[in-house]
């Protein structure tokens, strides 16, 4: 490496770690993501600038690399440009899959030596090898699984199978006990074929069995192990800007994991291993069969409602998103302004996907800052207010979270919708959230339904409200 | 261990220190652009891809080092496209609303 290189990714480094506490507030952030990517430019020059006479076919090795560049920042770029708003989780998760990918075959490609492809012999090279293929793939793996979930590929519903933390401690016994072999004796490429397939399977066993609900908490864990697995990489290849960027990414991918859990009041181990969503059939019919029934309400009874209201709070959820209604839920906001309604959002930390995704979805929609509020702020309003409308959102307003011992989430903070004198929810059907829990709110007196597509529900409440 | 080694275990200890100090101080509703943009700096093993692709003399390491290349820079400019995306919708909000 020439001193010119080096100190170029000096310089990278530094822009990555300002880039990332410029990310830490509202008004740098943008700037904080310009900054790292310039970084990411200056490091990738430098690297295409490296001297490569000692290697037999450079210039066929440009043109795969070009190729391998081209090909791949114009999908990633277009998918980036395209993709809606509300599939923004699946999107970190798939190009998170993509890193963590990229990792494992940067180990696997040093264990073959240069020259004459003969293996690696073990030793703490080897351990640094083993290590970063496997987290490589575990990421891959489990990215994968996040992302057809999310994407709705496959069933996003926690999948319980008895046994599940017997099955992956398993899997990851046995992967550790061939890593081992595959550092005290020198690997064949049979063994560490195994080790793939296992760190593949690990993968895969820890994330299926977790539904959507969890999944961006997964999503933060796949990160930060792929942040780790870079930093590997950087160990084998003996580059201190991989080390640096991916130690970073892991720390702050660990502390994003322990912020996200801790918003649901659940240690990451439950979250890992104790899927909700899976409640017995007996608990989850708890709630209904101790009787109360479901209110319905008009569109126009619930546009009335609302412009006799001193405030409203708005509750939005994933429903929102997914119904692509943020934008007329600001058009039913802005009319109710208009007849003098105090309108605020309730935003509970986890709502829609992933910390913060409700935020993006909104400001997309021009809602001021405002008259967003956090769950702390905001859940001591509920009680002087006439209407909470809770737009798609169902786990964060269970009441039982809070007074249900025996619930499946109980302790996990929620909004105080039912202090509200009047709810309305805007819901599809009676199905439980994510979490596959009744919600004994919809039992309460206070409660009337308007059942529909939140988006459908919100343009006939904005055209009631035009007319009331 | 090798000298070499001991700075590696060095720079990673103290970039795990900085990394818990550098985003410790986050608003929650930039959680989602902070894991998004973490994410586009981890592609930052594109940079490995590279060095190795440099390096492949044969068809299998040819094929390994291309997707290697290729998943890296989906990473790499997927990441940063997507985060700048999420937080132009933070700027636009108290750019056009009073």
């Amino acid at each position: 490496m020439t001193t010119a290189i080096g100190l170029t990714y000096l310089v990278a480094a530094v822009f990555f770690i300002f880039g990332l506490r410029q990310l830490s507030s509202p008004v740098t952030a943008r700037v904080g993501n310009r900054v790292a990517a310039l970084g990411m430019t200056l490091a990738l020059i430098a690297t295409l600038l490296m001297p490569t006479t000692g290697y037999a076919y450079h210039a066929r090795n440009y043109i795969i690399i070009a190729v391998g560049i081209v090909l791949g920042a114009s999908a990633g770029a277009l998918s980036a440009l395209k993709v809606k708003m509300t599939a923004m989780p699946q999107m970190v998760a798939i190009f998170n899959g993509m890193g963590g990918g990229a990792a494992a075959l940067v180990s696997t490609l040093e264990l073959v030596h240069v020259t004459g492809g003969t293996i690696l012999p073990p030793g703490g090279q080897g351990a640094t090898i083993m290590l970063g293929s496997a987290i490589g793939s575990i990421s891959f793996a489990g990215s994968i699984v996040a992302f057809a979930k999310l994407q709705e590929l496959v069933p996003g519903n926690a999948i319980r199978v008895p046994g599940q933390q017997v099955i992956v401690g398993l899997i990851l016994a046995a992967l550790v006990a061939v890593g081992v072999m595959c550092v005290v004796v020198t690997p064949s490429y049979l063994l560490f074929g195994v080790l793939i397939v296992l760190a593949l399977a690990v993968g895969l066993a820890l994330v299926v069995p977790i539904g959507g609900a969890d999944m961006p908490v997964v999503i933060s864990l796949m990160n930060s192990l792929t942040g780790l697995a870079a930093a590997l990489t950087g160990f084998v290849l003996s580059n201190e800007l991989l080390i640096v960027s991916g130690a970073l990414v892991g720390a702050s991918g660990t502390l994003l994991t322990q912020l996200m859990a801790k918003a649901m009041n659940r240690p990451l181990t439950n979250v890992l291993f104790g899927a909700f969503g899976a409640a017995p059939a007996g608990e989850a019919a708890g709630p209904t069969a101790a009787g109360g029934t479901v209110r319905q309400i008009s569109v126009d009874d619930a546009a009335v409602l609302m412009s006799y209201a001193n405030q409203v709070i708005v509750v939005p959820g994933y429903g929102l998103a997914v119904a692509q209604a943020q934008h007329t839920v600001r058009e039913m906001a802005d009319l109710l302004e208009q007849k003098g309604v105090s309108v605020k959002y309730a935003i509970h930390p986890v709502a829609g996907r992933m910390p913060g995704h409700m935020n993006v979805l909104l400001a997309e929609a021009d809602v001021p800052y405002s008259q967003l509020f956090d769950m702390d702020q905001i859940n001591g309003e509920f009680a002087h207010s006439d209407v909470a409308l809770v737009v798609g959102a169902n786990d964060v307003t269970n009441p039982a979270a809070r007074n249900d011992p025996s619930s499946p989430i109980y302790g996990m903070p929620i909004l105080n919708v039912d202090h509200a004198k009047q709810i309305i929810v805007l819901k599809r059907s009676m199905r439980p959230g994510f979490a596959g829990i009744d919600n004994p709110l919809y039992l309460d007196p206070k409660t009337a339904m308007l059942f529909g597509d939140a988006k459908d529900s919100l343009t006939r409440l904005v055209s009631a409200l035009k007319t009331a | 261990m090798s000298s070499a080694l001991i700075l590696g275990a060095y720079i990673f200890i103290l970039a795990i220190l900085l990394g818990f100090e550098v985003i410790s101080r986050v608003p929650s509703m930039l959680h989602t652009p902070l894991m998004s943009g973490t994410n586009a700096i981890h592609g930052v093993v594109l940079v490995g891809a590279i060095l190795v692709a440099l390096q492949a003399d044969n068809v299998v390491t040819d094929i390994l080092a291309f997707f290697a290349v290729f998943l890296g820079s989906l990473n790499v400019f997927g990441g940063f496209v997507v985060t700048d995306r999420m937080l132009q919708m933070f700027r636009s909000r108290s750019g056009r609303k009073e």
